[in-house]
Formats: structure tokens, C-alpha cells, sequence
């Protein structure tokens, strides 16, 4: 059965990338690649890591591809014309592409881990503990450094993001929420009396 | 615990602090009134940190599992690299705020990138090493386009992440594939797993990502083409920023790198080291001699320094690690006079980058053309200025280390990279007349720098202001 789900979810992955590289048209693409992520999160959940299936799943299918497809519909990217262009290089990235396909061969036909690899990656399975503490015990503990150094990192990409993009432009008109709270009858209303058949 | 390993990397928690309050304070106060303030508590904070950390004691202590260390070689590194981004932020003040380019983000953004740097000199594991390296690049992609009215500076900031991007994604196939074969991201762990038996071919690889991607931060060729367009397009403060604490941060990395992880293989990196050397020290010197832009000048001048730099990691002896730090402070220093004068390139108070424009500079302003003719001098390698000195040291490792014909590359290349440094003072003595000279005067804080930079060159050559003892104490610490 878990064989059965394996290869569905393998072919389903493989078939996602692969359409999201040749499909004509951007949206279809995302779609793709979202089965792509869909699957993988599959892959995930039969490796017993529930806690990366899941965080794939929100992360990359509910944020980053719902992301791109705003991008992809927002932008006017005449992709035709894109793509007329890539074919140009199509024969030189092909033959970069072999010969770092065939490097890759050969570094992995003669794969040889160090003796010590084995004994390094081994860690013992913690049983009575659920994916999300145990990944939270490493992370906030062996690699508390790292985890603070990604939040610098995710500060500085908000800065950069504001101060590039945020424009304070003087002629829109901007919510002034002092001035609204500090408003009273007297001054904002004004009272008339108007008397029947005459008007203003 | 975790109080001991805090208080190991102090310094770093203190200015990532400080960045945050500053980010804060001025966000719900001043915003940018508050950013030439903000330019100067930043310089002061890196230069107590940096004074800090060169006092405070000697040892090697080592803190979240061997992820971070601190050492004679990262200290050194450090006060070096805060030392110069504290010039440099001292110096970009007036020019920035002149052009309205001085926002209170750009000394924070700075302060966040002085942490990654002093992060990457201090790693001791390949994912503290990508961590580092990451929080550096971003701020520094981030600054790269602070004109965003500017076409020119957009596309160095846009040119400079997505070329970035790819060598972060061959720098962290290269740690993958070392994973792979150690089993542990560990420097430490690396080394012992290599130390026994013969190369692998997946560790081989691993090196080479490895290695790629950092010569792409230190922008040694072939992978420097991003260098001259950036350097170009930002603001020229930042350019001055990215000639300096970044290159050091890049090689005291790279060195800890190869010496703490690859210890072991020596001949297989030294290889790839001499090959980056020789490529970069040539193309330097001869793709400069057309360069009309005095910016895309120093940033081709800047591959060739690196080039020279990287002769004396590829030694790969303990003296040759000393060279490198002493020719990076030599090369510091120079740097910064010599973008205290470029700043300070005006006319009609606009900015001006035209080599040309300094033709027969010496009669608009004796002093100043005076002082930057003794760092051309010096950053050609003339003797006896202090840039002779630093590409003696790396000479001589490169000699004892065995590669005599690198040491011979590297003469050959500096003879003709002298020519260009030599075609600057020969326009600003020796050119045409003309009418649209640039402007007289400028900032006592640019003239100062310059100044001092000037001083150290002649000055220097008495004791190298003690800094061989220095640099030789830390490389002791980095090769064992």
C-alpha cells in the first residue's frame, strides 16, 4: 500500500515539475507546481515527517504559490516573447547543461561517504515525542544560534522591502486618526434651522 | 549554558541590538532628521566594539557546539572590518545627505550587515557560515539600490542580488555535497573526516562549490563580471562599503574555511586558489587600462587586490594566512583614502566620476592631488610605500609556499597594473589644461581621511604600525 502511495506521489511530483517547466501558459504553470508541492507534502507524510508536510503545504501551496500567481497575473509579461528569447540560448545552456549532468555522473557513480559519515548523521529517533517537539528541541536548542540569525536575516528583507518600495507621496490624502479622535460635535456639525418653504 | 556561549559573541548581540532600538527610535521619532545622528552613533558603536574586542584578551573560545568561534584570526578580522565601515559610514554622511539619499535606514541597514560580517569571520559550521553570509549580502543588496530614483543604482542592486542568489545556490550545493561525504556540517567534523584516507570525489566537488561561491563574494575572476556594474551604479559611499569590511569578511572566511574545514587537503585547494590568483591579479590590471569611470577603475582594481590576496591564501602555509591579513589591511586602508577623494570629486557641487575630469587637478589643489598620488603610488605597489610592503608579504609566501611561478605572475601583473594607477597622476600633473576644473575645497571629513590615508602609506613603512605581530599572532591561531 505504502509502495502503491510512494510511486503515485513520485510520478504525481515528477509530472507536476515537469509541466510547470513546458506549459504555455504562466497560470497553468503555478497550477503545476502546486501539485508538485501537494505531492511532495505526500512524500513527506510517508516519511513520517508530518510537521514538513504540513508546513509545505501552508507555506509554499497557501502563501508562496498563491504569491506567484497574483505576480503571474498582476505583471504584464508578454511571455511569448520571453520565451522566443530563451530559445536562443536553448543550444548553449543544453551543452552546459549535459556536461554538468555528466560531471554529476561521475561524482555520483564514485560516491564514497567518509568512513565517520555514518556515525555523524545517526541520531536516535525520539519515539515519545511528536515531529513538532522534537524538531522545536533541536532548533531552539543546538541551533538556537541559527534560528536567531534567519530572524536578522527575515529583518533586514523587511527593511529593504520598505525602504525601497515605501513612498510617502504628499498629495493622497492619509488617514489621520488623531485628528478624527479629537473631532467633536461642535466643530464638525453644524446645526440649521431651516424653516419650511424657504430652504437655505 | 547558554549564558556562556551569550557572552562569547557579545559584541555581535550588542550592535544587532543596537540596530533594532535605533530601527525603532527612529521609525516612531525623526525618520530621516535623525540619520546623520544615526550615521555617527553607528561609526562610534563599531569603533568602541571594535576597540572592545582587540582588548579583550587572548584564547580561542567556541560557542553553540562548535558553531561559532572566537579566535586571534576573527578577532582580527573583525576590528579590521569595523574599523573600516565605521570610515567609511563617517565619510558617506555629508555626501549622502547632500544628494537626499541619507535615509535612517542606511546606518542600520549597515550595523545588520557588520553583524553577518562578523558572523562569516567567525564560523565555525557551514550553516553559520550561509547564516553570515545571507544577513551581509541582503543588507548589501538592500544599500546597492538606496537611489531608487536611479535606473543605474536599481539595476546594481537588481544585478548584484539575482547574480548573488546564484552563487548562494552553488555555495550551498557545495556545502550539501561536503554533508554528504562528512556527515556533519561542522568545520571541526569536516576536517577529521577528511583527515582520513584519500579525497573523495564528492568532497572534491563539495570544495569547488564551496570555493565558487565564495569567489564570488570576495569577486575574484571568473567570477567577477558583477563587480564593475555594481560598483558603478550604487551611491559612490556604498561603493566605497562594498571595496572594504565586505572583502575582508569574504577572505577571513574564506581562509577559516579552507584552513578549519579543508585543513587536511591542502594540494587540492591550493590548486583552484592559485588558478583564481593568477586569473584575477591579469584581469584586473589589463581590463582597467580602458576604464574611463574612476568607480568601474577601483572595482577592476579591487579584483586585481583580491587577486594578490587570495596568492597568499594559496600558499597555504601559516605565513602566507598573515600575508593575506596584513596585504587585506594594507588594501583597507588605501581604499578608504582613496575613496575619501573620489567622494570628495565635484563640480558645481554635483558628483563627477570622469578620469578626465582630473586632468591637471595639482594646480586646482596642490594638497589634495598630492595625497592621492601617494596612494596611487602606493596602491601600485611603488617602493617604499606601504602597498609595496603588503605585496612583498604575499610574494614571499607565495615563494616559500612553492608556487614560484604565481610569485613571478604576481610581479608581472603588478607592473602592469601599475600603469593605470600611474595614468591617474599622470593626467592630474601632466594633462590638458581645462576651463570646467573640479570644484576647490571640500569636507574636513573627507580631507581628513584622506589625509590620514596618505600619512599611513609613508608613515607605515617604519613598522607597518605593528600590525606583523598582530597578523602573525592571528594566523597562529587559524593554522595549527
Amino acid at each position: 500500500m505504502s509502495a502503491f502511495a510512494f510511486y503515485l506521489f513520485a510520478i504525481s511530483t515528477l509530472a507536476g515539475g515537469l509541466f510547470t517547466v513546458i506549459s504555455r501558459n504562466p497560470v497553468h504553470s503555478v497550477l503545476w507546481l502546486i501539485l508538485a508541492f501537494l505531492s511532495s507534502a505526500g512524500l513527506f507524510v510517508l516519511m513520517g515527517a508530518e510537521f514538513v508536510a504540513m508546513l509545505l503545504i501552508i507555506v509554499y501551496v497557501g502563501a508562496v504559490a498563491v504569491l506567484f500567481l497574483f505576480v503571474v497575473m498582476m505583471l504584464d509579461i508578454d511571455f511569448a516573447a520571453l520565451k522566443a528569447e530563451m530559445a536562443r540560448y536553448v543550444p548553449v545552456a543544453l551543452l552546459i547543461g549535459i556536461v554538468i549532468l555528466m560531471q554529476f555522473a561521475i561524482v555520483f557513480g564514485a560516491w564514497e561517504s567518509s568512513e565517520v559519515a555514518a556515525s555523524n548523521v545517526a541520531q536516535a529517533i525520539p519515539v515519545d515525542r511528536h515531529n513538532t517537539e522534537a524538531l522545536g528541541l533541536i532548533l531552539y536548542d543546538q541551533y538556537f544560534l541559527l534560528f536567531q540569525l534567519a530572524g536578522l536575516i527575515l529583518l533586514v528583507a523587511m527593511i529593504g522591502a520598505i525602504v525601497l518600495t515605501l513612498r510617502h507621496r504628499s498629495d493622497v490624502k492619509r488617514q489621520d486618526i488623531l485628528a478624527q479622535i479629537y473631532r467633536d460635535p461642535k466643530t464638525s456639525m453644524e446645526l440649521k434651522d431651516v424653516k419650511p418653504g424657504q430652504g437655505l | 549554558m547558554i549564558s556562556s556561549d551569550l557572552a562569547i559573541i557579545l559584541p555581535e548581540i550588542v550592535i544587532a541590538i543596537y540596530a533594532m532600538l535605533a530601527l525603532v527610535g527612529c521609525v516612531y521619532t525623526g525618520k530621516d532628521a535623525l540619520a546623520p545622528t544615526l550615521v555617527w552613533l553607528t561609526a562610534g558603536l563599531f569603533a568602541l566594539v571594535a576597540i572592545w574586542i582587540a582588548t579583550s584578551g587572548g584564547g580561542t573560545a567556541t560557542a553553540f557546539g562548535g558553531m561559532f568561534i572566537d579566535d586571534g584570526f576573527a578577532r582580527f578580522a573583525k576590528v579590521m572590518l569595523l574599523v573600516s565601515a565605521a570610515a567609511v559610514l563617517v565619510m558617506s554622511q555629508d555626501y549622502m545627505q547632500r544628494r537626499g539619499i541619507l535615509k535612517f535606514e542606511y546606518p542600520i541597514l549597515i550595523a545588520l550587515a557588520a553583524v553577518g560580517m562578523m558572523v562569516m569571520v567567525s564560523a565555525g559550521d557551514l550553516m553559520a557560515l550561509y547564516m553570515g553570509l545571507e544577513l551581509q549580502s541582503l543588507a548589501l543588496y538592500v544599500v546597492a539600490s538606496l537611489r531608487r530614483d536611479s535606473a543605474v543604482s536599481t539595476e546594481a542592486g537588481l544585478k548584484y542580488f539575482v547574480l548573488g542568489a546564484l552563487s548562494s545556490g552553488l555555495l550551498l550545493y557545495g556545502a550539501s555535497l561536503t554533508y554528504g561525504f562528512a556527515g556533519t556540517t561542522l568545520f571541526s567534523g569536516i576536517i577529521e573526516a577528511a583527515g582520513e584516507g584519500q579525497t573523495s570525489l564528492g568532497l572534491l566537488f563539495g570544495l569547488v562549490f564551496l570555493s565558487a561561491g565564495l569567489a564570488f563574494k570576495v569577486s575574484a575572476v571568473p567570477f567577477h563580471m558583477w563587480t564593475p556594474d555594481v560598483y558603478e551604479g550604487s551611491p559612490t559611499p556604498v561603493t566605497a562599503f562594498f571595496a572594504t569590511a565586505p572583502k575582508v569578511a569574504a577572505m577571513g572566511l574564506f581562509a577559516r574555511l579552507l584552513f578549519e574545514a579543508f585543513g587536511g587537503v591542502t594540494g587540492d585547494w591550493q590548486q583552484i586558489l592559485a588558478f583564481l590568483s593568477v586569473l584575477s591579479m591579469f584581469l584586473g590590471g589589463i581590463a582597467a587600462i580602458g576604464q574611463t569611470n574612476i568607480k568601474r577603475l577601483m572595482a577592476y582594481s579591487s579584483i586585481a587586490h583580491m587577486g594578490y590576496a587570495l596568492m597568499g591564501l594559496a600558499a597555504g602555509t601559516q605565513f602566507g594566512v598573515q600575508a593575506m591579513l596584513i596585504y587585506m589591511a594594507i588594501y583597507v586602508t588605501m581604499n578608504v583614502g582613496t575613496f575619501a577623494f573620489i567622494l570628495s570629486m565635484e563640480r558645481d557641487g554635483q558628483p563627477v566620476t570622469d578620469i578626465a575630469s582630473l586632468n591637471m587637478f595639482s594646480r586646482v589643489e596642490p594638497g589634495r592631488a598630492f595625497a592621492m598620488l601617494i596612494l596611487l603610488f602606493s596602491l601600485a605597489g611603488v617602493p617604499p610605500l606601504v602597498g609595496f610592503f603588503g605585496k612583498l608579504y604575499v610574494l614571499r609566501a607565495a615563494y616559500d609556499g612553492g608556487l614560484v611561478w604565481l610569485a613571478i605572475a604576481g610581479v608581472i601583473a603588478s607592473v602592469i597594473g601599475a600603469f593605470y594607477y600611474l595614468r591617474i597622476v599622470y593626467f592630474m600633473y601632466f594633462g590638458e589644461e581645462r576651463d570646467d576644473t573640479l570644484d576647490r575645497g571640500v569636507s574636513p571629513v573627507l580631507w581628513g581621511f584622506l589625509a590620514l590615508s596618505a600619512f599611513a602609506m609613508v608613515a607605515g613603512v617604519v613598522n607597518l604600525f605593528g600590525i606583523e605581530a598582530a597578523a602573525a599572532a592571528a594566523a597562529a591561531t587559524l593554522v595549527q
